[in-house]
């Protein structure tokens, strides 16, 4: 059990295709006697069940739409799971939108103190971190321009590094290697490798398998919310290449 | 309740970060800065004044203290309240591409407005030193009128205020995930609840029995009640009028802590 960093097990996701369209009250009461309230149930995860364990570099495969990106956002306790339970042990860092927290009217020096508290980090650690983030970043130029003016692979530099600031227990990345030319995503899987150096499991959702195939370790194939294979790298890449 | 504590602990420099962000995003580029926090009550209570007092002619002798200083003082509580429930309103949904993408309690965007709204009306209480020094030399009246004192109970009113305008945001801004029609409705529901809390006109204007009884009905009158007998009138507020106070903060708050928790894990869904 020790070994486990996480735990998913019997996830189900449901989503009410046509409920959550409603905004308003109005709408909802149209409907309600047009009897147009009966949902439309969608299920986007359907019995999932997996452990990662700890320094695992476990990658996520499938087609658009495969459930996999519901999956990281269950793991990473944005989204409650309809049924079944996601259990992390350990410190989450995800990297599912970079810039999310980004507040386009600040200057980055602004945003790099907002973004590093959105993902719960002390005041005093972000002050020891600052240089390394810039540094990283290559931003010093632009340190006090609002982010407006930023392009987004400028965003991606800047979130990309205040997020991989800590030595986080999980690191949880979706498809975000594709932003950044070629020099940064080559700075970027670096990175990643000198972390999991250092213990720390990473789950990777992305569409290169070239990518897939150099970093992980383990693979999962997702195919209309069930797991369709899961074992090493090699194996389900190549059926999955094959389909 | 160990794990919400250590949970709070962990998000307080973000709810510190996203107050200095508020402040930093209202008054950029405005060459007064936070003094506008200032300068805006005055500008009204000067403007209502003349309205009041010159176009209307109101008899000021039942008040007992000059308008400007009746109207100021009412208008300073009512506003904390107004500013922080309207602007947590939006608060989530304005929020939704963080909640969307990292998990945070959803908790701290409501209580960070009504936080930034308190810290505004502080400034704003500047405005109200100001006017007390202008009577002081005008009329040689020393405020608060029968016992100075009381003003040393001032952080009570605020404290009530925030606790109740907390429980409303609270819920305001977790019923607007589900139903946007709130938006629109609450600028008229304020400004019905403006008119029923005595801040242009006086209570003893008020004579019509059902009227009265529907003030009374009115949380934020007893707020505005106890702020003024503590800065205005110098008054002891009674045991009575405490308890109201207190009954009606912790029910707010109750009812608001419980509806957010109840719908906060289907948000991500609304929004």
């Amino acid at each position: 059990m020790e070994n486990i960093a996480v735990q998913v097990k019997n996830v189900e996701m449901h989503f009410n295709m046509s409920k959550y369209k409603i905004d308003s009250i109005k709408e909802y009461v149209i409907k309600f006697f047009k009897r147009e309230l009966n949902y439309e149930d969608f299920i986007a995860l359907n019995n999932v069940s997996f452990n990662i364990e700890k320094g695992d570099v476990f990658g996520i495969v499938g087609l658009n739409g495969s459930g996999k990106s519901t999956l990281l956002k269950i793991i990473s306790g944005i989204l409650k799971p309809t049924k079944g339970s996601a259990v992390c042990y350990g410190s989450i860092a995800p990297l599912i939108e970079l810039g999310a927290g980004f507040d386009m009217d600040l200057t980055a020096r602004e945003n790099i103190y907002l973004n590093g508290s959105v993902l719960g980090f002390s005041r005093k650690m972000m002050n020891e971190k600052f240089n390394e983030i810039v540094e990283f970043s290559e931003m010093q130029e632009f340190l006090d321009v609002p982010m407006k003016n930023y392009s987004s692979g400028m965003v991606a530099r800047v979130a990309f590094a205040i997020a991989t600031i800590t030595q986080p227990e999980i690191l949880i990345v979706d498809e975000i290697l594709s932003v950044g030319d070629f020099r940064f995503q080559e700075k970027c899987e670096e990175k990643i490798a000198r972390l999991m150096s250092g213990g720390t499991t990473v789950i990777i959702v992305s569409h290169s398998l070239d990518q897939i195939e150099r970093l992980c370790n383990k693979v999962m194939w997702l195919e209309k919310g069930k797991i369709k294979m899961i074992g090493s790298t090699e194996e389900v890449c190549n059926i999955y290449k094959q389909s | 309740m160990k794990a919400l504590l250590s949970v709070f602990l962990r998000y307080r420099f973000l709810l510190a970060d996203l107050t200095a962000r508020d402040f930093k995003v209202k008054y950029r580029r405005s060459v007064l800065g936070i003094l506008w926090s200032v300068l805006n009550p005055l500008f009204m209570m000067i403007v209502l004044s003349i309205v009041f007092t010159q176009l209307m002619r109101f008899d000021q002798s039942q008040l007992g203290v000059s308008f400007l200083i009746y109207y100021l003082s009412g208008f300073l509580i009512f506003n904390f309240f107004s500013e922080a429930t309207n602007t947590s309103l939006m608060s989530i949904l304005s929020n939704a591409p963080l909640i969307k993408k990292v998990y945070i309690p959803k908790y701290i965007f409501p209580l960070e407005k009504t936080l930034f709204a308190c810290i505004n009306m502080l400034f704003s209480l500047i405005a109200l030193l100001i006017v007390y020094v202008w009577n002081y030399f005008t009329t040689g009246q020393i405020l608060p009128l029968n016992n100075w004192t009381t003003i040393f109970l001032l952080p009570i009113p605020i404290i009530y205020m925030f606790v109740f305008s907390l429980g409303v945001s609270l819920l305001l801004s977790a019923v607007c995930v589900f139903f946007r029609d709130i938006m629109h409705l609450y600028g008229v529901l304020l400004t019905a609840l403006m008119y029923l809390t005595p801040i242009i006109y006086p209570v003893e204007l008020i004579t019509n029995p059902k009227i009265l009884m529907l003030l009374r009905c009115n949380p934020i009158y007893y707020y505005v009640k106890y702020f003024r007998d503590v800065v205005v009138f110098g008054n002891f507020p009674s045991l009575r009028l405490n308890l109201i106070c207190i009954v009606c903060g912790v029910v707010s708050l109750l009812i608001g802590v419980l509806f957010l928790r109840k719908t906060q894990n289907k948000f991500v869904l609304y929004i």
